[in-house]
């Protein structure tokens, strides 16, 4: 097998230029021992993958055919870790022999532009974190919960087929091809391969998107935050807590980061448990009791100042935080879901799979269920992280796989893990708390009266509920606390209270959980606007070459301005919409984050099929297709369903008219303010979908474009031209899965028998 | 308890990794291996220099 099956030799000319120095051991496995190893089935390694698809498959039985009154969380958490287990040996492997076929005799951009700062070389594993955390915030935590609407069955296909051959695909091929591009960014990558048209339409709508998705993540935080006084204090106690680890990292003790972290953390916790006080005064109430315009207002005044303050201050010290948060707390529920083991009573499939009018996000299963759940599953947004930062710290080449595919698997068990949450507390709590207050009115006694009356099987839900679970979590109302998060939070609390410290710890868990998902967003918020601006400032300074001088000053704040202008601007459109933001513009913020998976997988396929990978492309081609069919269809549903709850146009329509024909309220708007935001609302809505859509539509018809072309050329037998940077040998090794085989032992074991000064600084211990 | 300890010290050191707590580290070791005539950065000098860099090179942080 040292050629594939098309006849192409495994290795390009280029890379078989590569001349190993003599004096080094050898810096790969050597392609037949590699061949022989993974071809060899021993009697145990049967045995272990036999039990592997057993179980996955006796717990995907569990928890999609049998039709008990509950299944058992447990069996979430089998049916996708053995489906992760088995994707990740099975299909990456396939993905890694036909399509980016590493090399690992070639030096990754961290051994060849080795700087000690930028390009560094990082021991797998610990890579494998720091990408995962780069990755993973606050999006697979709230998407799952909120398709749990249409019960847990298509959210839990989705997020583990989804991401097993979608977006664990993307993740590991933008990673690849960047690295082998010295870590250039999907932007430059788009440019390249694409050309003038397909890069340009590439920045532009990633530019929007970004724009789209830090608002839609910023509404998220505010609808946690309106009217909740603990919150509003712990969260706004992060931005102290941030600043004064920042004057310490600076002034301080340089460089001591985790210490740092660890007084962070603890300062983080009371500053939560300091908010059941704060809140419990009379002036706490008071002074922190905020509404959501008012909140809105202060993030986005944030917003600008964070983007704008140098990033040791406070962008550098909340990230550290953050990450310290993200593992911790992951860890964590992934523990109590396993000790405590929830019953699920939710339906498989609820009452509104079949129905177009869900009130939690409206329209059909499909597509508005796939771009409901997009982080976890299949997110655009990952290409931006894959291609950059983490390919210029990877080690070798085959660690790609471990670092790509396997950190978005992490990501997908964390959507699932958030999905449990969700759907382990009552059905009729979940309702009330995920519809707009439009509908449910706002009080316990009409959301009680209107859930019961939406004729779900199994629900009966008392106003005694609703206000005894707002008592127990230290909130005074959870009615209609719309965008995932308060869910999360609760069904979090519930599950971690029987794990550590009893109903009298729910208050606490449920704040903890509202206070890492704000850490995520606001970081997420932060770094999006700063990455923004400097895709702004570069765009401009092609007209105006002052702009892409990054410290001019005017030119900073001015973009940054922009920026903030613009995701603000939904925000507020999102907070101030009668029609309850997050049942609007959720559906907007899946449909852009696939689009740019979309776009991200056109630039694969381009390159694939460049790299002559013809007869495999459809490993690349399944995941686009299915992400342009589900974003393209939604999009057409948002533009021209005559359905005013689906159609944004119909939406508008409708209300002009009402308006038109002199009524004072219509539907959800109580007033003709009201209503004139509506119909503004919509069409601000409507013409970003046709925007995206046609973005994405050129990037898809150019990569297509030069995929033709690359067959042509192929069958015409000439040369592609290939933007990789050039071949450079390795003089490093390192093994490239989580445990290392019996042939990267010996290779491992000759390195280290090597005088130091022969061998490149040893990246496997610092 | 020895090897609970270094069992201990193991996840400290990776979870530290994972912050990037090292990069001073690996720094230095970089700049003894590429046998630089100049001294290194001080650590002081080495994060300031980090985070200023970082004001003009953000890094996304996903959703």
């Amino acid at each position: 097998m040292g050629k594939m099956p098309d006849g192409k030799a495994r290795t390009s000319l280029t890379e078989d230029a590569l001349r190993p120095d003599p004096n080094l051991p050898p810096t790969a496995v050597d392609e037949a021992v590699l061949e022989a190893e993974e071809r060899k089935w021993t009697p145990a390694k049967i045995a272990v993958w036999a039990a592997v698809a057993l179980l996955g498959g006796v717990a995907w039985f569990m928890v999609a055919i049998i039709r008990g009154e509950t299944v058992n969380a447990v069996w979430f958490v089998f049916a996708s870790v053995c489906t992760y287990l088995i994707g990740y040996r099975f299909y990456s492997k396939i993905i890694e022999r036909y399509i980016t076929r590493p090399n690992d005799r070639r030096a990754t951009p961290a051994e060849y532009k080795a700087d000690g700062k930028d390009y560094v070389r990082t021991d797998r594993n610990v890579l494998f974190g720091h990408h995962f955390a780069a990755i993973a915030g606050a999006g697979p935590l709230v998407g799952p919960v909120i398709a749990a609407q249409m019960g847990y069955l298509p959210g839990t296909i989705w997020i583990i087929v989804g991401v097993v051959l979608a977006g664990a695909v993307q993740d590991y091929l933008v990673l690849f091809f960047s690295m082998r591009r010295g870590g250039r960014s999907l932007g430059q990558m788009a440019r390249e391969e694409l050309g003038v048209i397909g890069g340009t339409a590439a920045l532009i709508a990633t530019l929007l998107i970004m724009v789209i998705i830090v608002a839609i993540l910023a509404l998220v935080v505010v609808n946690a935050l309106g009217e909740s006084p603990w919150g509003v204090f712990s969260v706004g106690m992060t931005i102290p807590i941030a600043l004064f680890m920042g004057v310490y990292l600076r002034f301080l003790r340089p460089g001591k980061v985790m210490e740092v972290s660890l007084i962070g953390f603890v300062l983080l916790m009371a500053a939560i448990i300091g908010g059941g006080i704060v809140a419990d005064t009379e002036w706490g109430a008071a002074v922190f009791h905020l509404d959501k315009v008012t909140i809105a207002w202060g993030l986005i005044g944030y917003g600008f100042i964070a983007a704008i303050l140098p990033v040791w201050l406070l962008l550098a010290p909340r990230d550290y935080l953050s990450t310290f948060m993200k593992i911790g707390v992951i860890v964590m529920l992934a523990l109590a879901i396993i000790v405590v083991r929830p019953e699920i009573t939710v339906p498989a499939f609820s009452e509104f799979a079949s129905r177009e009018n869900g009130p939690v996000f409206p329209g059909a299963l499909f597509p508005f269920l796939f771009v409901t759940i997009a982080c976890g599953a299949l997110s655009g947004f990952h290409a931006l992280i894959s291609s950059g930062t983490t390919p210029k710290l990877i080690e070798k080449e085959r660690q790609a796989r471990l670092i790509g595919y396997g950190g978005m698997l992490m990501e997908s068990f964390v959507a699932i893990m958030a999905l449990v949450a969700a759907i382990s507390i009552d059905r009729g709590l979940y309702f009330a708390m995920n519809s707009p207050a439009a509908l449910t009115g706002g009080t316990v006694q009409t959301a009680a009266t209107w859930v019961n009356s939406l004729g779900l099987a199994g629900v009966n839900l008392t106003p005694d509920l609703l206000a005894e679970t707002a008592r127990i979590v230290g909130e005074e109302s959870i009615v209609s606390r719309t965008g995932g998060a308060p869910t999360l939070a609760v069904g979090l609390a519930h599950i971690m209270q029987q794990f550590i410290g009893g109903t009298a710890m729910m208050a606490f868990w449920y704040h903890f959980a509202i206070m890492f998902e704000a850490l995520f967003i606001l970081t997420a918020v932060d770094a999006g606007t700063r990455v923004a601006r400097f895709m702004l400032q570069d765009s401009i300074g092609n007209f105006v070459p002052k702009f892409k001088e990054h410290s001019w000053r005017p030119g900073a704040w001015l973009c940054t301005a922009v920026m903030v202008g613009a995701w603000g601007a939904v925000l507020l459109m999102g907070v101030t919409d009668p029609l309850g933001g997050i049942n609007t513009l959720f559906p907007l913020f899946g449909i852009a984050n696939q689009l740019l998976a979309a776009i991200a997988l056109s630039v694969c396929l381009a390159i694939a099929a460049k790299r002559g990978t013809i007869k495999y492309l459809w490993i690349v081609a399944l995941p686009l297709a299915f992400a342009a069919v589900v974003t393209i269809t939604a999009s057409f549903h948002k533009i021209f369903s005559p359905v005013p709850a689906v159609g944004y146009f119909a939406n508008n329509a409708a209300f002009s008219r009402a308006l038109a024909d002199g009524k004072t309220e219509f539907g959800t708007a109580k007033s003709v303010a009201a209503m004139e935001a509506v119909v503004r609302n919509t069409m601000i809505q409507g013409w970003l979908s046709v925007i995206f859509v046609v973005l994405s539509i050129i990037v898809i018809i150019t990569a297509f474009v030069a995929t033709v072309r690359a067959f042509r050329n192929d069958a015409a037998g000439a040369a592609h031209t290939d933007h990789e940077d050039p071949a450079v040998p390795s003089r490093s090794y390192a093994p490239a899965g989580l445990i290392p085989t019996p042939a990267e032992r010996e290779i491992m074991a000759e390195w280290n028998k090597l005088p130091p000064d022969l061998r490149l600084e040893k990246s496997a211990h610092h | 308890m020895n090897a609970i300890l270094e069992g201990f010290r193991g996840f400290a050191r990776y979870f530290g990794g994972v912050l990037g707590a090292d990069a001073y580290a690996k720094y230095l070791e970089h700049h003894a291996a590429s046998g630089h005539a100049e001294k290194p950065m001080t650590e002081r000098e080495f994060w300031r220099d980090r985070t200023d860099r970082q004001d003009s090179n953000p890094q996304g942080r996903c959703c």
